[in-house]
This record gives structure tokens, sequence and C-alpha cells, in this order.
């Protein structure tokens, strides 16, 4: 039972990192139709950008203060992060409006292997520490309810929390601030919002910061767990499943979506893999989300598909 | 005699079917493939063929397969690297389980299989398309590098997990050398490129051009959808496992399953888009930039950094190699989406119709 | 007219109802197409026009009516199987495959004729070459047939508008139907344009026989082709007969005058 609800916590915590990645992709989809393969890159960039900057700046300032060096880092990153929305903007996006959503998702892979090469080329490839301070140490938990409780890392806890956080400031910046309606105007209709006078272009750099700030926070997460390295990059292919299954229009979608992705992949991995040999973790998210893609091809929360003549 | 079209006239349809109507291109394609043929083996050393004729031109045939699916048929695909993979281990099982199997039967048989398995993977994109059916060639793609690696039966109980094989008999022709090995890809290469040519300009090939232009049109006027996207997936795959099978058996002799990881998907997409899409020239011009610009920056980085002072690591020059990838195929979708074949082409047509352009 | 005569009832519509959620497209709507005969259906804006037209060719399914055609009853039919039973159609927007060329785009109109199989194609053997030439050669007639000769070697995607109408035209004479459905065949055509394409229906009508039903805004070339017109308004049939009896019909003139037209 004990080892059941391990495992069944184990996935929760890193199927709520799904969620944030996927919560990237939803948001960048809703408001610009773009399905964002560059995801994964961001969450690369940001986190290289967060390591180096953390180790550079006590350097070149001459300091030992690891918090204050952290904030600037995290400062400087989300700056960092604007700069590469704006540009791929500017840049790409700009030329690209009312393509169909093949070629968009060719060129989000292009962006992709072009903010891998720069990120590395910048920051470099080795592992990087990211050191925030998240506790490492892990705690028992529920031993009154049963015998040898459970084991939980307190890292994942402070991480899940964090992403609950942001979750919640991002649905209230949705529904509450104008630029919040705004967003969702467009995603609704671009040439509607777009003739009561919402700057198209102006909104889809907007979104593009929120999803580098998704990504910052997936970024330095993850990267405090493993260290920031190019194995990052690839999340954005083990996340994909989640926004199919949670439907590509839905922020909650997102957030279950990557929930169930998360226990189900652990579960399976655990309880199913030892009988085929093992690491079929992602595959069978993929395979999960064919089954929806045959049956439900909008996905647990989206909005129904009609195609019209 | 110049190249134009002007003042040549064609006096019955049949003329104007040929794969190249015009005598200066039919003579230039002839050329080129008589040199390949008759020129480059007396010319080049083994280093040429191994780290650029060679891969070029399996490359190629993995390109023209993807180019199908994804140019002519308008069907993303993110998964070419799976179907390479089946093709590679299905020729690899046939060769050495059953007796007596001719080499040249064990590729095409590896070529069949993968055709049988992309359909399967195909019967998505009856309901799906764009992205959701990337996802679904993504699917095919983990499913197949885990099935490789983890289900021995696929690779003979081998110990390390990679398979090999011994040189291919060809009609007693032992494949061998390295020039050998060149004028086996480079037959089957010519012959599957006339038969894609073939295909894509006949029936079939209208039928797949019309599902990717406007498919409710195309089921209004007698197309069946479901016919044209499995042909497509079978069609393609059937390419991409023939050109799996020969990458691993004639170009690495023994693989691995990472031969054919999501990153060759994605280079095979890429040599696509930036070689042209619907085009079968867009193939070669893909898969030829592939291959020899990591081979060319390898060269040219050092000497630039050089100049400036400056250590080039390999690592450096990789970073290089894939910012210039990720930047071409901004480029290209937003500039030139039929890529480097469409420029080509325009170039051509000038020429075509000169000096009397209206 | 010249020497068509219009013949037995070749289509005929039972109480068609379709709707979209709640949304109800077509009411109960039955009228009948003669063979040879050229009938229109006019209607304001958002009248069910189109609806009507989609439903004869099987891309929508109505909840409930029948269709029959030829005395076979085609209620469950899809636009493939309308395609094979020798129904083709040309459409508002147009829906061209823009990257192919005007030949390429007509020759598709022939595939349900084609029969090589796939082998046969990829080694452009006997049957599939004869095939190719055979067909090349009944798709040159309608070339010349609607006279665009000059630009079949375009992608339809450099065409002008009105050219681009004609090819769709052309692709769908390519099937060689037993009954053409044209979504607007004149919608944002110059006189001259309108004229062309009048003459190239009344031909195709007059020269193959070909039932036409056709769905035109331009009531005056409506009056002047059709031989027989059905007036559609909200998704209800208000009207059906001659022009001279549609014209005369009050519930038609409320219709057309309380719509502005």
């Amino acid at each position: 039972m004990s080892f059941f609800l391990e495992t069944l916590l184990g996935g929760l915590m890193s199927g709520m990192l799904y969620s944030l990645v996927a919560l990237g992709f939803v948001l960048i989809y809703k408001a610009s139709g773009v399905f964002n393969f560059a995801q994964g890159a961001m969450v690369l960039f940001a986190a290289l950008s967060m390591a180096r900057f953390s180790e550079w700046i006590p350097e070149w300032l001459g300091m030992d203060n690891l918090f204050m060096a952290n904030v600037l880092a995290f400062t400087i990153s989300i700056v960092v992060m604007f700069v590469v929305a704006w540009l791929i903007e500017r840049l790409v996006l700009r030329h690209l409006v009312n393509q169909e959503g093949a070629t968009l998702l060719m060129a989000t892979l292009g962006i992709a292997y072009f903010l891998d090469g720069v990120g590395q080329t910048i920051f470099g490839s080795d592992i990087y520490k990211i050191d925030v301070g998240m506790p490492k140490e892990p705690v028992m938990m529920l031993e009154s309810v049963f015998e040898g409780g459970i084991l939980i890392n307190k890292e994942d806890f402070v991480a899940a929390f964090i992403s609950a956080l942001l979750v919640v400031a991002l649905s209230i910046f949705f529904q509450k601030t104008s630029t919040g309606r705004a967003l969702r105007a467009v995603a609704d209709d671009h040439q509607a919002a777009q003739s009561i006078g919402i700057p198209l272009n102006r909104i889809w750099v907007i979104v593009w910061c929120v999803a580098g700030i998704t990504a910052l926070v997936a970024g330095v997460i993850w990267g405090s767990k493993l260290g920031a390295q190019f194995s990052l990059s690839t999340v954005a292919l083990r996340a994909l499943p989640v926004v199919i299954l949670g439907g590509l229009t839905s922020v909650p979608g997102a957030i279950i979506g990557g929930l169930i992705i998360g226990v189900g992949e652990k579960l399976s991995e655990v309880y199913l893999g030892p009988y085929v040999g093992g690491g079929i973790e992602i595959w069978f998210a993929y395979m999960l989300a064919l089954v929806f893609l045959l049956f439900r091809p909008q996905g647990l929360f989206g909005e129904k598909i009609i195609d019209r003549v | 005699m110049f190249y134009r079209e002007n003042g040549q006239f064609k006096t019955s349809y049949k003329s104007d079917q040929q794969i190249f109507p015009i005598p200066q291109d039919r003579w230039l394609i002839l050329a080129i493939v008589a040199f390949a043929f008759l020129g480059i083996p007396f010319m080049v050393d083994e280093y040429l063929f191994r780290a650029i004729l060679i891969p070029f031109l399996i490359l190629s045939l993995a390109a023209l397969g993807v180019n199908i699916l994804v140019g002519y048929c308008g069907q993303i695909t993110l998964g070419a690297g799976a179907f390479m993979a089946v093709g590679a281990y299905a020729a690899y099982n046939f060769l050495i389980r059953v007796s007596g199997m001719p080499a040249l039967g064990a590729i095409l048989l590896g070529g069949f299989t993968a055709a049988a398995v992309g359909i399967v993977f195909g019967i998505p994109s009856l309901r799906v398309r764009g992205l959701y059916l990337a996802v679904a060639t993504l699917a095919a793609q983990f499913f197949w590098d885990w099935a490789f690696l983890r289900v021995k039966w696929f690779t003979n109980d081998a110990s390390s997990g990679s398979v090999s094989v011994a040189d291919i008999d060809v009609f007693g022709w032992i494949v061998n050398t390295p020039t050998d090995k060149y004028l086996f890809c480079l037959v089957i290469l010519v012959i599957f490129s006339l038969m894609a040519k073939n295909l894509v300009r006949g029936s079939i090939g209208r039928q797949w051009m019309a599902i990717r232009d406007m498919d409710v049109a195309a089921t209004v006027i007698g197309i069946r959808p479901l016919y044209a996207k499995l042909t497509a997936f079978a069609v393609s795959s059937f390419y991409l496992g023939v050109a799996g099978a020969l990458w691993g058996m004639i170009n690495l002799g023994s693989w691995e399953p990472a031969a054919f990881s999501i990153d060759r998907s994605f280079q095979l997409l890429f040599m696509v888009i930036i070689g042209g899409m619907g085009a079968i020239a867009g193939s070669f011009f893909g898969a030829a930039f592939i291959v020899i610009l990591p081979i060319f920056l390898n060269q040219i980085l050092p000497i630039i950094g050089g100049l400036f002072g400056l250590e080039v690591s390999i690592a450096l020059v990789s970073h290089v190699e894939i910012m210039i990838f990720g930047a071409l195929i901004v480029f290209f979708l937003i500039v030139e989406p039929h890529g480097i074949a469409r420029l080509w082409s325009t170039g051509r047509e000038k020429l075509r119709l000169w000096p009397f352009p209206h | 007219m010249s020497g068509r005569k219009i013949g037995e009832v070749i289509l005929d519509l039972k109480n068609i109802s379709l709707s979209f959620g709640g949304v109800k497209a077509l009411q109960d709507i039955s009228f009948d197409v003669r063979e040879h005969e050229i009938r229109a259906i006019i209607g304001p804006n958002g009248a069910g026009k189109s609806s009507m037209l989609n439903v004869i060719n099987g891309v929508y399914r109505p909840q409930e009516g029948d269709i029959i055609l030829r005395g076979v009853h085609h209620a469950n039919m899809d636009s493939y199987g309308a395609a094979k039973a020798g129904l083709a159609r040309t459409f508002q927007n147009i829906a061209l495959f823009k990257g192919m060329s005007v030949l390429d785009n007509i020759m598709t109109g022939r595939n349900l004729k084609m029969k090589a199989n796939m082998l046969q194609q990829a080694f452009w053997l006997g049957a599939a070459q004869r095939e190719e030439l055979e067909h090349r050669l009944k798709v040159e007639e309608i070339i010349d047939f609607l006279e665009i000769q000059h630009i079949r070697k375009t992608p339809v995607g450099r065409l002008p508008y009105g050219l681009q109408k004609r090819v769709d035209l052309a692709r769908a004479l390519a099937m060689e139907p037993q009954i053409l459905l044209l979504d607007e065949p004149m919608a944002g055509m110059n006189v001259e344009e309108k004229q062309d394409m009048c003459r190239f229906i009344l031909d195709v009508n007059d020269q193959f026989g070909t039932t036409v039903v056709l769905i035109e805004h331009d009531m005056g070339v409506v009056m002047d082709i059709s031989d027989r017109v059905v007036v559609l308004d909200y998704g209800k049939k208000i009207g059906d007969g001659t022009p001279d009896e549609v014209r005369a019909n009050p519930d038609v003139i409320s219709a057309y005058l309380g719509a502005s037209h």
C-alpha cells in the first residue's frame, strides 16, 4: 500500500511539472494557433540562463550572497526570455500569419533547433547546477495512518506548490486583467479581436513572454533537481501527450492531463514495465494520447473541432 | 543549342507527357546519371564514398519517402526514423531467420514490412491532421525506439543490443568495397526515383496532391481520402524501410536503435523542407545539403575562428550546425516554402522562355 | 433551346430536413429535377441554398428525408458515393487544388475512370501509360470546349478569379457527370465573364445533355437560362415552377422585397 502511494505521489509530482510545460503549450496555442514545439528548447534556454547567470553574477560583482545572486539571475533570465519572445514574434510569427498549422509546427521545430544551438553556444553545454535553496531531504508521512508511512522528497512538494501557485496566478491574469481579456478575445477569433482594436502582434508577444516565464519556472525547478542540461530540451516531447489528452485549448486540461500522464507513466512503468522489459514510460504516454486522438480528438476538455465546407 | 522551350513544339500528348519534356533536361539528367555510374567510381577516394556519397544516396532515398508523404500528400510525419528502423530490423530478421534468403529480397521485404507498419500508424490520419497527426507519428517513433531496444527477439538476443550483418551478396556480386556499396545504392536510388516520379505524375500522385490541397473537394470529385492517405503512408514507409535497410546493412554494417532515433526523423523532415516539398529533385537537394553542411562547417569554422584568434571546439561546431539548420528551416518556410528545388526551377523557367518571357 | 428534350425525373428530393445543433438549415424541402433540364435554386443569403447542394452531393447528410437518384434511394450517400453515382459540382469559394497545374486539376476529375494499379503506375507500364494518354485526350477536349488552352500548364494559384471558376467547371465536366451542380458559378464576375459562363452552361446542357442544378444570386441570369426554379427562404421552400410562375408568386416577391437584393 505504501509503495503504491509513493509511486502515485511521485507520478503526481512529475505530472505537475508536465502540467507546467503543457501550460506553455496551451497559452500559445490559444492565442496564436501555433503549436510551439520550441517550448522544450525555451525551458532549456531559461534553465541555462538561470544557472549560468547565478554563477557569473557573483564573479562579476565580487559578492557571495547566494540569495541576491539568484534573484538577479532570475530577473535577468526573465528579461532574456522576453527578448526571445519578442524576437520570435518579430522574426518568425509575423511572417507566418494565416499559414497552416503544420507549417507553423515545422517553423517552431526550426526555432527549437535554433534556440538549442544558441543557448549552448552562449551558455555552454555541460551540466550546470541551479541552487535556489530547494530542500533536498526526504520526509516520512502518514506514519499514523498505516505502518511504515510513505517517503517523499520535500523538494517535490515545494515544486508542486510553486507550480500550483503559478497556475493560479495565470488563471487570475487571464480572468481578471484587461490584458487577459484581450488574450481570450484573440483566442476566440483573431479577426474579430483585431477589428475591435486589439493589437494582435502585441498580444502575441505577451503570450510568448508568459510562456517564457512558465518555461523559466519549469526550467528552474527541473534544473535544480537534475541540473540544467541538454536533456531538458526533450521535455517538450514528454509533455506533448499531456496536451493531447487534456485538450489543446484548455488550461485545466493541461493541469489534469499532466497529472494523469505523470501518474500513468509511473504506474505503468512500475506495474507493467517489468513484464515487457521496462522503459515503457514514453511510448505509453503516446499510446494513451493516440487512443484519445482516435476516439476523442479534442481531448478531455478541449473545444470540439468542427470542419466547415 | 540553347536551353529553352521557345520554338520547340510538341506534336503529340505523348511527347508532352514525358518525365522531362525538354530535351536539354533529358540530356542533362542522363549525363548526370551516366557520370555517377561511370565517372565517379574512378575519381573519388574511400573517404568521400564513406562520408558523403553513400550517406547521400541512402538519405536521398529516405527523403523521397518523406517527401511523398509530407510534400505530396500533405501529411506531416515526425516519425520517419521509426519506419527506417522497422525496415532495417525487418530486413535483418528476414536475412538471418529465413535460410537462403537473398540480401536484395531481405531489403525489399524490409521495405514491405515498413509499408505495413506505416499503414497501421497512418490510420489516425483519417481522423486527425496537422499537429495531431504529428503526435501519432511520434507515437510510432517512441514505440519502435523502445521495441528494438528492449524486445530481444528483434535483435536476435544480441547481448550488446547491436546487430550486424556480413557483406551482402546480390546475385553473386559481393558488395563489400566502398565502390560496390556506392554502386549498389546508386542503382536502387535511380530505380526508386524513377518509380517515385512516375507515381507522382500519374493518377495516384494527383490523388495525393488533391488531398493535400483541398480534401473536401477531392472527395467530391471521387477521391477516397482513405485510399489516398493510406497509399501515401504505405509508399512513403516502403521507401523509408528500404532506406533503413540500406543504412543499416550497407552504410553502417552493424547498428543500434539510436541510428534511427527521433533526431533522424527531424533530420529527414528538414531535408524535405530545405530541399523542396512536393518536388522529387528537392529530396536530393535536401539530402545533399544536410550531408555536406556539417562536413563543410567542420572544415571552415576552425579557419574562420583562427582568423579571430578563437579556438573552435567540436561542440561549438555542432551547436552552430543546429543553429544554422534551425534558422534555415524558418527561412525557407517563410521565404520559399518549396525549398531549393523551387529556387532552381524558377531560375530554369526564366531560361526556358528566354528571350520572350511574355 | 435547341434539340434537347427534357425527360423524366432523374433526381427526387423528398422532405429533406437538416440542422446543425439547434439551427435548422433546411426544413421539409421537396423538389425534383428532370433529365436534361437546367434547374435553379434561388433565395436570399442564408436561405439554405448551399446546404441544399451539400445535401444533394453527400457532403452533409440530412437528418430526415430521402434522396432518390434514378429510382435508387441515396439518403446515406457520402460525397464519394455521389461522385460515383454521376454527380459533379463546382464550389462557391473556388476549391481548386492550388498546388497543381490546370491540366492536373482537370485530370483529377478523371480519377474515378482510371483503373491502372499502383505497380503499373510506378513503372509506367502499358496500361498506365495508355490510360494517361486516353484521358488526356478527353481532358484536352474539355480544355478546348472551355477555351483555356493557353493556361493548361499554369499553376491554378496564379490564375485570375474568372479563369479559376472556369477551371473549376472544367474539373467537374471531366467527370462526365449526369448531373452537374453549380454553386454560384457567376459570383464575383464581371459582365463579360458572366456572359461567357452562361454560354458554357447552356452549351454543356445542350451538347452533352447534362442536367444542371445551379445556385445563383443574379436573378436576371437565373430567369434567362433556367427551365424551372426553386425558391428557398430561411430553410423553407416558398416557390417552385417556371421562371414566369416564380416571378408571379407573391411569397417570392415579398421575400425578395423584404431582403435587399
